[in-house]
């Protein structure tokens, strides 16, 4: 499909990151980092998987460096938020590696599912956190409590140290006020943003979020795509399945573009946008320009 | 989790059933706690009497035991004796060759007849054949019985209450009831609507049921007993009672007249005959109150312990069938369905009769709580299947995706969720479980329907104990009710933060 060589590109430096950092430190320490690193953060190979006989992932490649952030864009059905979901180990695969964060999950084709495939899930699942578009969090718990399970429960983090990262994610996100209401009374950009909070809160390498701003009523978006591009600014390597094409533009390092199971281009924003390489590219993005 | 639910059984199952050991120096006899005058039965002021009751007093004390009293239910009495729960039944049972074939009988205490008694102003009848194509009331299990089914053309109704039987008689439903002497003269003689007809049917031998394996017992039994009748005991108690027939003193080779005047017989009578007026008879169960009151405790006990049962187990169930591995699953349906098919009393029976055939022999209030607990697990699992599967399955996805197990999604995401769901159907089984409980009364508990049983047949007003053992039920199962809604109340997450704001994502769960 696509070679290596097109997350080779430039960096292009035309990105209107305008949002204050809220980790100074952190940010110059990304720099540091992605100029060193060599190795991706997250790659995938050749990954397939289908869904009761329907191919749903007909070999898909792909790989990230640490600071991407990367959007997935392309019509619906074509195989985005699948492999997203593969991507942290919550769907099986027919065939293909995903390592991501020194955690590695593989299978041959046609083998059996190795038993040792969900150790390696649960073990990549802790490294990379994960956004759903309908929010999942837990209405039984608070905000806080929502942020705080995970790190007790899975890292066995005390209380209050869980409790005090929690506090300052909620803060982070811009809910530090809402800390002990419950995510019933809160409304859907809110409740994103509690969601981003949780995952974070489990200090993963890389976040990835399928559809984040789909569910939300059009005026909530923004404060959303706000959390995210400030987290870039941080140099979190994210991956964003979205269909908000102007964040895509924006905000993205680059953009895959995917279409019937198959990544149809790899490009950087600008150039996908305004020229795209590929007709199926040009004929879907026709409709959002 | 479900290992440890096993063993807890298991273990309790154990410890009690270790208790269910006689002492020599004891006798334990039983009978039937519903029996009916003159046998043993409850007298005024709830305390034990009867022929029998004097009976078995006196061949105890001629044995050199303390009687000890066991009651249970008439259709458990014999299969409790080969259960070992004691060591003898007395309650007017009858010497067959059938009953020989179970059970090891003492010589006879009593000998008597079938007596007919039908509606006064009827013609005389003087012989069973003549009863063809009428409708001919008994109790089951009774001798009368057999000779009913024996005589061609006959209509046969059996009843548990003698009294309801001779009240069918009087209103015209029965043409007669045919019953042993002793029955009749308690229960139709003085009553002015009814009317002794006919001879003597038959010949009935009351004999001491032993268990077959206990023959010296009944040798140190039969020696004791010729002493209370050659000593001129077993006449007087008879006599008091009014029982002392031409045919008992036949039997015994003693005089025919009564050595005593008949007092038990007339206090009996007298006592029956007055009919209370209501306010009189409200009164008089104060006098039950605390027959009532220690059912009621034994009702709640064996009701929660029964729900913390079937709450553990049905939980286990629920786990198995809706997350477990392919036999997991299959065996949790295969138990559910099996349980739920069957009907709880027959589960209860064999827990209590049946399994002492394989050595596990359970105490009546372990075997009590265990059926229940067995029966409503089933009824507890489907609840909280539902309840899992009412939560969606982003729930157990995020849990996943923020790293926890499936098991720990489970126990700290999906399984606090649905708990609330699925309050109102377990307190609406616990309800029904509480009502249910009514059936440990078959395996010898006097739980309030053990209570409703024996107020019934000392004051004859099956309405009346059966409203007041009715408000008792309805008076424990309403804290419940209210315990739960607020419980409920509290575990609702939007109630306990204040203004909601309508997010897009409600918690659909929520109820109020």
């Amino acid at each position: 499909m696509q070679s290596p060589d097109s997350r080779t590109r430039a960096r292009i430096s035309t990105k209107s990151v305008t949002f204050p950092t809220l980790f100074p430190a952190k940010a110059q320490h990304r720099t540091a980092l992605s100029m060193d690193s060599s190795t991706p953060i997250l790659s995938i190979q050749d990954l397939h998987k289908s869904f009761d006989q329907t191919p749903i992932l007909k070999g898909v490649s792909f790989s990230i460096e640490e600071g991407d952030l990367v959007s997935v864009i392309g019509p619906s059905g074509c195989g985005k938020s699948t492999m997203l979901r593969c991507i942290n180990g919550l769907e099986t695969l027919d065939s293909g590696v995903i390592s991501a964060v020194g955690a590695r999950i593989s299978r041959m084709p046609g083998a059996k599912l190795d038993a040792d495939f969900e150790k390696n899930a649960h073990i990549l699942r802790q490294r990379v956190g994960m956004v759903f578009q309908q929010f999942n969090l837990f209405p039984h718990r608070t905000l806080l409590q929502n942020t705080m399970m995970a790190p007790i429960i899975v890292h066995g983090v005390p209380r209050e140290d869980a409790e005090k990262t929690g506090r300052a994610l909620l803060d982070k996100v811009g809910l530090g006020a809402h800390a002990e209401r419950y995510p019933a009374n809160l409304s859907g950009g809110q409740q994103q943003r509690a969601a981003i909070a949780r995952a974070l809160a489990m200090q993963p390498k890389v976040m990835l979020y399928d559809e984040p701003t789909s569910a939300l009523d059009p005026e909530l978006v923004d404060e959303v795509l706000h959390v995210m591009k400030a987290l870039d600014a941080e140099g979190m390597t994210q991956i964003v399945v979205t269909h908000e094409m102007r964040f895509a533009r924006d905000a993205s390092d680059y953009i895959i573009y995917m279409e019937g199971g198959h990544i149809v281009e790899i490009s950087d924003e600008d150039e996908i946008f305004e020229n795209p390489k590929d007709e199926r590219t040009r004929r879907f993005l026709r409709r959002f320009i | 989790m479900k290992k440890i639910t096993l063993l807890l059984f298991l273990a309790l199952a154990l410890i009690f059933s270790s208790f269910a050991q006689a002492d020599t120096k004891t006798l334990r006899w039983a009978a039937a706690t519903d029996s009916n005058a003159p046998y043993a039965f409850y007298g005024p002021g709830n305390k034990l009497t009867g022929f029998e009751y004097e009976v078995i007093q006196a061949v105890a004390r001629e044995m050199g035991r303390e009687p000890v009293f066991v009651p249970n239910d008439w259709d458990g009495l014999i299969p409790g004796l080969g259960r070992g729960l004691y060591d003898c039944v007395i309650c007017g049972i009858e010497i067959t060759p059938d009953k020989a074939q179970e059970v090891l009988f003492s010589n006879p205490y009593y000998v008597t007849y079938e007596q007919l008694v039908v509606k006064k102003g009827t013609p005389p009848v003087t012989s069973l054949d003549q009863l063809e194509g009428k409708n001919i009331g008994t109790l089951s299990q009774t001798a009368s019985f057999n000779m009913l089914s024996k005589t061609p053309g006959v209509v046969v109704k059996t009843y548990d209450e003698e009294v309801n039987a001779y009240a069918d008689v009087a209103n015209g439903r029965l043409f007669g009831v045919l019953l042993d002497y002793p029955i009749a003269k308690y229960y139709a003689f003085a009553n002015p609507n009814l009317k002794f007809t006919g001879p003597p049917f038959g010949q009935v031998t009351y004999g001491i049921a032993l268990s077959k394996t206990n023959s010296a017992l009944a040798t140190e039994m039969n020696a004791a007993l010729a002493r209370v009748v050659a000593s001129g005991e077993m006449r007087d108690i008879l006599s008091r009672w009014g029982l002392w027939t031409a045919m008992v003193a036949d039997t015994f080779g003693q005089p025919e007249e009564p050595s005593l005047p008949d007092t038990e017989y007339m206090a009996f009578v007298a006592a029956t005959a007055e009919q209370p007026t209501l306010l009189n008879r409200i009164i008089g169960y104060a006098r039950f109150w605390p027959l009532l009151l220690e059912a009621s405790l034994l009702t709640i006990e064996v009701s929660l312990l029964g729900m913390v049962g079937a709450v553990l187990l049905g939980f286990t169930l629920a786990i198995m069938r809706v997350y477990g591995p392919f036999p997991a699953r299959w065996l949790a349906t295969l138990y559910i369905e099996l349980i739920r098919g069957t009907p709880l009393l027959i589960q209860l029976l064999i827990l209590f009769y049946g399994l002492p055939n394989i050595g596990i022999k359970l105490e009546p209030f372990v075997a009590g709580v265990l059926g229940l607990a067995l029966n409503y697990a089933a009824y507890e699992a489907e609840n909280y299947r539902a309840g899992l599967l009412a939560i969606p399955k982003g729930q157990m996805e995020a849990a996943r995706a923020l790293g926890m197990t499936q098991r720990q999604g489970l126990f700290h995401v999906v399984i606090p969720q649905s708990f609330r769901l699925v309050l109102p159907p377990v307190t609406n089984d616990f309800i029904s479980l509480l009502k249910d409980s009514s059936l440990v009364s078959m395996v010898t508990l006097v739980d309030l329907t053990g209570a409703y049983k024996q107020i019934a047949t000392q004051t004859f007003d099956y309405f009346g104990a059966g409203l007041l053992v009715a408000a008792f039920y309805l008076l424990i199962g309403l804290p419940f009710v209210r315990l739960a809604r607020y419980t409920e109340q509290r575990l609702n997450p939007a109630a306990n933060s204040h203004g909601a704001k309508g997010g897009r994502f409600q918690f659909r769960l929520g109820k109020s």
